[in-house]
């Protein structure tokens, strides 16, 4: 079929960012999955719940400390993330690398929490279905977070690299960011089922 | 700071169209040879091998049905034991629903919508490469657990306490609930994939009211596999923990719950059904305004059709359930809501009555099929409405009855179009027709064959004739159905053949079929037949939503990109301006080995709770091999 050009795009940029960059729409695609996710375990948990004729069967509400200390770091980390992803906005490379830094801190330290965590639901996941699902609950969110800090310390490695410089990894930044806010988020309606919900 | 555009970069406007071609050839092209293939992310090339294993998928699958046939044939056959039937009617479900119906649908928007939309790669072409691997992996378990006679045989929904670790002994439940997972990790990446391609690559002026009918389908049934599969990939983590470390999820003994298997299998299951009979539509949608020569009528309507159905799809899931004793008033909401779903189904039938009416048919193969299926359809959703109610539900429920019902709706309402469709675009996949000739003797041995094998079971279930069961003692008034029925399956089986003969036949000797042999309207047929690998010379641009209806003579086009890289168009999501020139990545062998590690981890961890931790190392790997840049003119920004 004949062409008749009608259209110079030659001016646009190499790689859009934002919601004009096919990965932040990916990343929201995944988020989606992974929010529905943990929405039916949650669904999961208090269908159990409606079942039993107490809850939490066989075992006494979980230690508050290290969930609680855990929120309070991840709901902290926020800051921190905010700004890297600002920084990464502005394509400040020195200020990206201490943020992607802090931010691999920020990734380890919920974990050592969460060595803690297991141990004070004073329930193990094969005692009953209370316990199978707090459990998983649990390590649900860990697998989140632990994918999301290895992929943050790539990040950050990328980022001391050659290849660190460029709009796109600064976009990759932003989306890791995001996604980071997601981790954060989702724990919170999992930290009241897990720790508030039993106390009811 | 921004990495400055390469002063050699090569602009396509300062080419001839000759040498351009060659550039973008060059550029796009995949690579021969074995490992060429392997690294392939061509999302044409991705999606003809996942048509063309979704196909043979089908084809087990049929044989399956036949062995079923054979043994139901006559009153204490003794063709097959029943471990043996319990394995074959497990796998025929479990095959065609998760191996064939989801996968090819799901292919066929691979092949079309970066084509129907106007841009020259899928989005995440390497996910795409990456999910035909894990779907072969998972489509492979499931068949060479077959051919070791370990195959699942709990039924394709797996109920537990059957499938749980009290009765399901052995790993051949294990198998199904890991089959899923490889299926639904495919199915799910496939889902991101369209939906960022149909929002962010269609081509400068294609807004959301002038997008084809078919990339509307299939964005709700991405949609649709988003929120529907998590909680079969819930159901079966869940299923195989309670098999493998003692999770008490699905033990009533220890606060679990098996109706909780039910309800978690069915919120995904029903919606399932629309993931497989959406794309139908749309495709139906697309191929009939060609052989009647007129636009679509009531496109507005239709689109809603589709939304509505990808939302009601949520609210049916209990009607799987109505004979488990749940509260009255839920199952009377249930009923509503089944009973309303008619209602989008009915519009889009009268839209396409309509344009039927209205236009002037041709009646070729493909339009022969889209009228078979509106036929069958509707009478599969007749008898939906009626177990919609449940006092007849809990008469008819687990009998034949029901097997007639979903039949009619999954063969009917899903691959009548679909074949239609393999008719339809046949041409633009391999540059040649099919044969109209065998083409009618398919049609009509399919058409014939199907109604002569299903329709008597409907009789046979209200006669009390129960599902599943390997034999009947002779005494039962069923024999003569039953042989009917099984002689009736040999002519739909030969209508197959015939389909599958003329398939490879015209492949390597069908006539050429040109550009546009239908004069159809949409963008796919811009370009050569089969496309070449950047499927556009120039990005199209689109002033309506029949772009090749409203000038027949040339086809306006952008230009402006780059052809020393691989580059495409991004545009807004509403009104489709274009917002940048972005790169598609380039052939990559790492989503191959990134599928390998990820099969291990899977497969492994039928055996082992530590697989998760161990495996999972060597994914890390892969994926960071995948990512990590190279260098390459893609990556500049």
């Amino acid at each position: 079929m004949r062409e008749r050009v009608v259209l110079d795009v030659s001016k646009l940029p190499l790689h859009g960012m934002g919601i004009a960059s096919p990965t932040w729409w990916g990343t929201c695609a995944f988020m989606l999955i992974e929010g529905t996710g943990f929405g039916l375990a949650i669904a999961v948990y208090l269908y159990l719940m409606s079942l039993a004729p107490h809850w939490p069967i066989d075992a006494p509400p979980p230690d508050l400390w290290a969930g609680t200390v855990l929120t309070a770091l991840l709901l902290a980390s926020v800051v921190p993330n905010i700004l890297v992803s600002r920084w990464a906005k502005e394509r400040n490379l020195k200020r990206v690398r201490l943020g992607l830094v802090i931010m691999s801190l920020c990734g380890i330290a919920p974990l050592v929490l969460r060595v803690f965590e297991f141990p004070a639901l004073h329930v193990r996941w094969d005692d009953n279905a209370y316990g199978s699902i707090t459990w998983i609950l649990l390590g649900l969110h860990t697998t989140h977070i632990v994918t999301d800090l290895v992929d943050t310390l790539v990040l950050t490695c990328l980022m001391f690299s050659r290849h660190g410089d460029n709009t796109r990894r600064y976009g990759d930044v932003e989306d890791n960011a995001l996604y980071w806010n997601f981790v954060v988020i989702t724990w919170l309606p999992i930290y009241a089922c897990l720790y508030w919900v039993p106390r009811l | 700071m921004t990495v400055e555009q390469r002063s050699s970069a090569v602009m396509d406007f300062d080419l001839g169209d000759a040498e351009r071609d060659r550039q973008l050839m060059q550029r796009w092209a995949t690579r021969p040879g074995i490992l060429g293939a392997i690294a392939a992310v061509d999302h044409k090339v991705i999606a003809r091998r996942y048509i063309v294993t979704a196909f043979v998928f089908l084809a087990l699958g049929g044989i399956l049905a036949l062995a079923m046939r054979i043994q139901l044939a006559q009153p204490e056959a003794r063709f097959l034991d029943a471990d043996r039937y319990n394995q074959i009617f497990t796998m025929h479900g479990s095959n065609m629903m998760f191996l064939f119906a989801v996968p090819v649908m799901e292919a066929m928007a691979v092949y079309l919508v970066p084509l129907m939309v106007g841009t020259r790669n899928i989005a995440f072409p390497r996910l795409n490469a990456f999910s035909y691997w894990i779907f072969l992996a998972g489509g492979l378990l499931l068949w060479i657990s077959f051919a070791l006679d370990t195959a699942p045989d709990v039924g394709w929904f797996a109920y537990v306490p059957l499938s749980g670790p009290e009765y399901g002994a052995g790993k051949r439940a294990d198998l199904w609930a890991q089959m899923i997972t490889f299926t639904e990790l495919s199915a799910l990446a496939i889902a991101v994939e369209i939906v960022v391609t149909v929002l962010k690559q269609r081509a400068p002026g294609m807004s959301l009211d002038r997008i084809p009918l078919l990339v509307w389908s299939m964005l709700v049934m991405a949609f649709l596999v988003i929120m529907a599969m998590p909680a079969i990939m819930v159901a079966s983590s869940t299923l195989i923990m309670d098999r493998l470390v003692g999770t008490h999820f699905y033990n009533p003994a220890e606060g679990g719950d098996a109706l909780l298997w039910q309800h978690l299998f069915w919120f995904f299951g029903h919606p399932e059904v629309y993931i497989i009979f959406l794309p139908a539509a749309g495709m139906v949608s697309t191929i009939l305004p060609t052989f009647v020569q007129r636009p679509v009528f009531g496109y507005l309507a239709l689109v809603m059709a589709l939304i509505a159905t990808g939302i009601l799809a949520f609210g049916l899931w209990v009607h799987h359930m109505f004979v488990v004793g749940l509260p009255r008033l839920g199952e009377s909401f249930f009923t509503a809501s089944s009973m309303a779903i008619a209602i989008p189904a009915g519009i889009q039938i009268f839209c396409w009555l309509a344009t039927l009416w209205a236009g002037r048919p041709v009646f070729k193969t493909p339009l022969l099929f889209v009228i078979g299926f509106i036929v069958t359809f509707v009478i599969g959703g007749l008898t939906g409405v009626m177990v919609a109610s449940v006092p007849f539900d809990t008469q008819v429920h687990d009998t034949y009855f029901v097997v007639a019902h979903f039949h009619y709706v999954l063969i009917g309402g899903a691959v009548f179009p679909l074949i239609a469709a393999i008719y339809y675009w046949f041409p633009k996949m391999t540059g040649r027709m099919m044969s109209e000739k065998l083409g009618r003797w398919a049609f009509w041995l399919i058409f014939v064959g199907f109604h002569l094998t299903f329709f008597p079971m409907h009789i046979l279930g209200l006669q009390g004739m129960p599902r599943r069961i390997y034999t009947y003692q002779p005494e039962l008034p069923w024999a003569g159905l039953n042989l009917f029925v099984s002689l009736s399956s040999i002519i739909l089986a030969a209508g197959f053949l015939v389909f599958f003969i003329d398939v490879i036949r015209s492949w390597s000797s069908g006539k050429p079929a040109g550009e546009n042999p239908w004069n159809a309207s949409t963008l796919e047929w811009a370009t050569s037949s089969p496309p070449p690998p950047y499927n556009f010379r120039s990005i199209p641009v689109v002033d309506g939503r029949d772009p090749l209806w409203s000038k027949t003579d040339e086809l306006p086009v952008t230009s402006g990109l780059r052809t020393d890289r691989r580059e495409l168009l991004i545009t807004s999501v509403v009104e489709a301006l274009p917002e940048a020139r972005e790169s598609s990545p380039q052939d990559s062998i790492w989503p191959f080995w990134a599928a390998i590690a990820t099969s291990i981890m899977l497969i492994w961890s039928i055996f082992s709770p530590w697989a998760v931790v161990w495996g999972s190392i060597p994914m890390a790997v892969a994926l960071i091999g995948w990512f990590w840049p190279k260098g390459e003119a893609e990556d500049e920004s």
